[in-house]
């Protein structure tokens, strides 16, 4: 009656398996389902060598009015000073290392949990699964049930740290408007980076499924709460670009610290606008 | 004696569409072990096709709404031949069967003061259907699932065994209903479509509730389940079958591309607003309403136009007249050459609402037609034309018990009863009708049961279970020459052509318009179809073996079918679902006149049955009056054009 | 109409074993896969086992695997392939094989009987429910679905590891979960059964890592993975991981 079987007990088997229909291929798939997984691992990894290099380069993060979003706040002694601009030195003279690996926790965890940064890695990297109906080479799978990655579900709390560091990248948009000699007023081929990249942001951020739960999505009656309904279908409409909010951010803020660096080793002068 | 697996229960339900799990739920909160048979996976049945809506005055929409305003669109729909106390149960009834779902998880479309929300539908003077977008079978056979399962936890609860007080047999096919000697049920005689095993279940009451019969028309909404095995099943027991002539061809079928043609276009599209047009562009259906409804319809464009938002002051457009009546005009708007390309005419709502309320009204239709004809109704009208969708002649029943006659323990509820719709089925009358009665059938079958106590229950005859099991294996061993018939020697027949001619010859001979001489062809060819399936043979084993399934089912098919030509060339009129072209006029006579078929050898031995003589026999049957407060409120003028002098003055 | 010879290759067996088979067969226009298996039953192979029903992608009955992608069969067109390209169609890989391309999906139906059901508020009779629109639109995005499968038939928490079977319930049946909980009515939380609990406790919820495979098959465009599964998996996170949420929780709890 189509109901009848057990469970076939064989963990090595999957598809393969021996209650299965006797078929030895992987998978059958002809498109080319490779190629995602390759361009999203390429791309991540692109993303993880630039940003390394450049979070342990301690250098070349500021050409005055701009500041690197990758050292924003900038939070120890050795930061260079920026004039109006986010050096809290929280962490005092004992920090020796780079300042950008003070901060870059925050915005770094709040991509590694990010729903569809998980997707992306998973399939990329982990190949688990590498695509859609592609047998996944490991043995084993227990998901997010365990330690590390039941720590997947701490999510939210990064994004309520990736709030505040969006709003000090707006604050070092706003700084933007200046000159390099700090009179207001003024704007650059910097700015309108910086304006694009803080847009992206926030709308990165703001699209985050753990936000779109906390603004409306864990109510059960939507018709009590009018505003908060307003605001979860806004979110829910950004939500659904999630993946390319993703991406455009990713690259909107390595553009904006490559933008800084070519500045700031004299590579490239920013053309004013006014 | 074969040795088949044999297991008891006090009622069997036959069918697992939305007739049949309610049935099944009534007789289990009534006490009774209830097993569910079915065909297909659980949750699959037909049900899920439909659309539109559950027809309930709930007054919902409009507060003038009531059962007495239901009773009389349908008793209108059905041209007066409805079995009256059905129409007035179904009426009465069914806004708390639709209520009754919303406990169980149901989640219609709501209005804005949160109640259930309702839609126009084709011959319902006000809004009245309940639905989910354009998927309410599908809500309707999930909520009914939910709820079995729910039961099943409950049973699980205090025994500790999920089924034992209600179980789905799922792809099961029963093929005879047994009787013990004094001509009572005693249990279903089935086998398992995934091993070919037999098995029966021993029961004194049997629900029958195994939708239609479309399968036996080419051109049709209907799945492969339709191949008429209720009505088969009640047939070869000994019930007779009430009104066959009568099948409901669905005005909007998709005509194109030709695989899919037949696939329903539902009733909602004309209900928020669709129009019909003909290759010259014109809304043709003005042109068609008959007299009896002329009052009750729109003569202008802008009248009807009107009638959406102001149904109070104006009248309904012609589109939405009941079905049989747009099928025939948009069949004859085709006939006279102004059809569309494919053969059919235009169904059009991209030019009546915007993009985004077609996507959100008609989600499914949409989807429908982008997938399957690559055409974007949002932008282009559709092409429709009438396809085999219901039928409303089935097994005669009681009115308040859903019991047989004639076969006691044996009831029928859903499609495969008859009766309730007349001569034409209302849209949105079936999911409610599947409700209303199939929870009384469940009621009834469970009390029958119970009733009978541990020793009255009808014995199995092992007789019968012996031919049975014949019978269905007699397509393995279809190749030898068979002694004593004609065609000794000749190759076996494939139950696939045989199927298909047999779908061609209903389609052609007793299609949506009928004339004598074509009907006297097809009970021949119906005549030559079922000598040459008794010789369809099958390859390979019974384990999951499609061409045997269908090999079985034809004998269903030829039997239903030979009911419908047989009724159809006796009726010599024309009448909701069934037109004569020879009889083109309603005959009020003929609305006191009941067409009953029966088994023309009562034993139910079909091999005996002599290819000529057919194996239906058909008697006439006068209908009881209509109780006098029903008639009551008509107004006279309505009357006269159903009823005959005699019964006026009664 | 323009027809021509398409190469398909069918899995054929049963339990005991089977291959692909090739086969010729025609294809006119305007056809979909179902109808050539159809056709293949009629004229080649007519003990062809398949499953299906109302061939319009309503039922969710001819689940399959074409050319390695779970799909309906009924709903893939023919005209999606190059006429040279020889179609694969295979049986649902998830789930044990019964004969060609019949499964055994009754992992689905035990799973079923594991979601708790609907709780009807006590104090709520029949026709008394009042419901806003927009508190039932999600969940009335999950009840489209058509029980065809395909989305547990892709997950490979079940798909390339049949021991978790035991404790993960699928997509299909999580997204049950999450249409419960998201219920206006439903007052399991009064019978003491807290449904995001046990998404993660007893349905397996942390199983799914959100590869969205389910999404990406699903013929109801349903987007499972966004609307069910991620927003289940923040309402388990409140219960479970989310120490504010469960202090503020408390705190409510102590002044009421």
């Amino acid at each position: 009656m189509a109901t009848g079987t057990e469970p076939d007990l064989d963990p090595a088997g999957g598809v393969r398996g021996a209650s299965r229909a006797a078929i030895t291929a992987p998978h059958l798939r002809t498109d080319r389902w490779w190629l995602s997984p390759a361009l999203t691992a390429a791309g991540l990894l692109a993303f993880v060598v630039y940003s390394t290099w450049r979070a342990f380069a301690n250098a070349d993060y500021y050409a005055a009015p701009y500041v690197s979003p990758f050292y924003s706040p900038c939070l120890a002694e050795n930061c260079v000073p920026m004039k109006g601009g986010p050096n809290w030195e929280i962490f005092g003279s004992w920090w020796g290392l780079s300042p950008a690996l003070l901060i870059l926790i925050f915005p770094l965890g709040f991509r590694l949990t990010c729903y569809y940064y998980r997707k992306a890695y998973y399939r990329g990297f982990w190949a688990s699964p590498p695509a859609c109906a592609v047998a996944e080479p490991h043995k084993n799978y227990s998901g997010e049930t365990r330690f590390p990655l039941i720590l997947q579900n701490i999510h939210r709390y990064f994004f309520y740290a990736a709030v505040p560091v969006a709003a000090i990248l707006t604050y070092d948009t706003v700084l933007a408007f200046r000159d390099a000699s700090y009179a207001w007023g003024h704007m650059g081929l910097g700015t309108l980076v910086f304006l694009v990249n803080i847009g992206l942001i926030w709308a990165y951020t703001l699209s985050c499924h753990s936000c779109r739960h906390i603004v409306g999505g864990k109510l059960k009656h939507f018709s009590k709460h009018p505003v908060r309904y307003r605001m979860w279908q806004w979110v829910g409409r950004l939500n659904a670009r999630h993946m390319q909010l993703a991406w455009a951010s990713l690259i909107s803020v390595a553009a904006a610290d490559l933008y800084v660096y070519l500045l700031a080793t004299g590579a490239f002068a920013d053309p004013r606008f006014f | 004696m074969t040795q088949v697996e044999r297991q008891q229960w006090d009622v069997v339900v036959v069918g697992a569409g939305g007739a049949g799990l309610r049935a099944a739920i009534e007789a289990r909160e009534q006490g009774a072990r209830t097993a569910v048979i079915c065909k297909s996976l659980f949750g699959k049945a037909h049900t899920v096709m439909a659309e539109g809506g559950i027809a309930a005055a709930m007054a919902n929409a409009n507060e003038h709404d009531g059962w007495q305003v239901h009773f009389r669109d349908t008793m209108r729909g059905g041209k007066f031949l409805n079995q009256w106390r059905m129409a007035e149960l179904h009426a009465q009834e069914a806004p708390d069967r639709v209520w009754e779902l919303e406990t169980w998880g149901a989640l219609f479309d709501r209005t804005a003061d949160g109640r259930i929300s309702q839609r126009n539908f084709g011959g319902h003077e006000y809004p009245r259907l309940a639905h989910v977008g354009d998927r309410t079978g599908l809500e309707l056979i999930r909520t009914l699932q939910q709820k079995t399962v729910a039961l099943q936890q409950e049973d699980f609860r205090e025994r500790g065994d999920y089924e034992s007080g209600l179980k789905v047999f799922q792809e099961c096919t029963v093929t005879r209903i047994l009787k013990d000697e004094d001509g009572r049920v005693s249990g279903v005689f089935c086998y398992e479509r995934e091993s070919g095993r037999f098995f029966v279940i021993e029961a004194p009451a049997v629900v029958i509730s195994t939708g239609g019969i479309g399968k036996s028309f080419k051109v049709t909404s209907n799945s492969w389940e339709y191949t008429g095995d209720g009505h088969a099943l009640a047939l070869l027991a000994g019930a007779p079958l009430l009104n066959m002539e009568f099948v409901q061809f669905h005005p909007t079928g998709m005509v194109w591309p030709p695989s899919v043609k037949g696939i329903l276009v539902t009733e909602s599209v004309r209900g928020d607003g669709g129009v019909l047009r003909n290759s010259e562009g014109k809304r043709f259906m003005f042109d068609y309403i008959p007299d009896v409804f002329k009052e009750k319809y729109a003569e202008t464009e802008a009248e009807g136009d009107r009638w959406y938002d102001d149904p109070d002051h104006n009248r309904r457009p012609p589109e939405l007249l009941p079905r049989d009546e747009v099928a025939r005009a948009i069949n004859a708007e085709v006939k006279a050459g102004r059809g569309s390309p494919h053969g059919g005419v235009f169904l059009d709502v991209s030019t009546r609402m915007p993009a985004e309320v077609i996507r959100r009204r008609l989600p499914s239709m949409y989807h429908q037609f982008k997938e399957l004809a690559d055409v974007d109704i949002t932008a282009e009208a559709m092409e429709v034309g009438p396809t085999c969708h219901y039928v409303m002649g089935g097994i005669a029943v009681d009115s308040d018990s859903a019991a047989a006659r004639g076969v006691p323990g044996l009831y029928a509820a859903g499609e495969v009863a008859g009766g309730m719709h007349g001569s034409n089925r209302l849209g949105g009358n079936s999911l409610s009708d599947l409700l209303v009665f199939g929870r009384r059938a469940g009621l009834h079958a469970a009390q029958y049961a119970g009733g009978l106590g541990e020793g009255g229950r009808p014995a199995v005859d092992e007789d019968q279970v012996d031919a049975a099991a014949a019978e269905a294996l007699r397509p393995f061993s279809a190749e030898g020459p068979v002694e004593g018939e004609p065609d000794e020697g000749r190759p076996p027949e494939n139950p696939y052509t045989l199927h298909q001619e047999l779908q061609q010859t209903m389609n052609d001979l007793v299609g949506i318009i009928r004339r004598e001489p074509e009907m006297g062809q097809a009970l021949e060819k119906l005549g030559e179809l079922r000598v040459r399936a008794r010789r369809a043979g099958v390859e390979g084993h019974r384990q999951f073996n499609p061409g045997w399934h269908l090999a079985l089912d034809l004998r269903n098919m030829l039997l239903v079918s030979e009911c419908i030509a047989r009724a159809a060339l006796e009726r010599t009129e024309s009448r909701g679902g069934h037109t004569r072209e020879d009889w083109p006029e309603m005959d009020r006579q003929w609305r006191r006149a009941n067409l009953l078929c029966r088994l023309a050898d009562p034993t139910g031995n079909l091999a005996a049955t002599d290819p000529v003589r057919g194996q239906i026999r058909l008697s006439r049957e006068e209908t009881e009056p209509v109780r006098p407060d029903l008639l009551a409120l008509f107004e006279k003028e309505e009357l006269v054009k159903y009823l005959s002098e005699e019964e006026l003055h009664e | 109409m323009s027809s021509y010879e398409a190469g398909f290759r069918v899995w054929r067996g049963d339990t005991e074993g089977g291959g692909l088979e090739d086969f010729k067969v025609e294809v006119h226009d305007g056809e979909v896969v179902l109808d050539i298996i159809h056709r293949l039953q009629a004229t080649q192979a007519p003990d062809l086992a398949v499953r299906w029903n109302c061939k319009a992608g309503k039922c969710g009955s001819c689940s399959a695997e074409v050319n390695g992608r779970p799909r309906l069969m009924c709903m893939t067109r023919m005209s999606v392939f190059t006429r040279d390209e020889v179609i694969t169609v295979t049986p649902l890989r998830a789930f044990p094989v019964v004969r060609d391309l019949v499964t055994d999906v009754g992992f689905n139906y035990t799973k079923a009987r594991e979601v708790p059901a609907f709780v009807p508020p006590s104090d709520l009779g029949p026709g008394e429910y009042r419901m806003m629109q927009e508190d039932v639109d999600r969940s009335q995005e999950f009840r489209k679905c058509i029980e065809c499968f395909l989305c547990q038939d892709t997950c490979h928490v079940v798909r390339d590891h049949e021991e978790n079977k035991g404790a993960f319930a699928g997509p299909r049946f999580l997204m049950r979960v999450a249409e419960l909980d998201m219920h206006p009515l439903d007052a399991a939380d009064a019978e003491g059964l807290d449904r995001k609990t046990t998404a993660q406790d007893e349905h397996g919820l942390g199983y799914c890592n959100i590869t969205k495979c389910c999404t990406e098959v699903c013929p109801e465009q349903i987007r499972i993975t966004d609307n069910a599964l991620i927003p289940l998996k923040e309402r388990a996170a409140d219960r479970k991981y989310d120490p504010l949420v469960w202090l503020g929780n408390t705190i409510r709890r102590r002044g009421r």
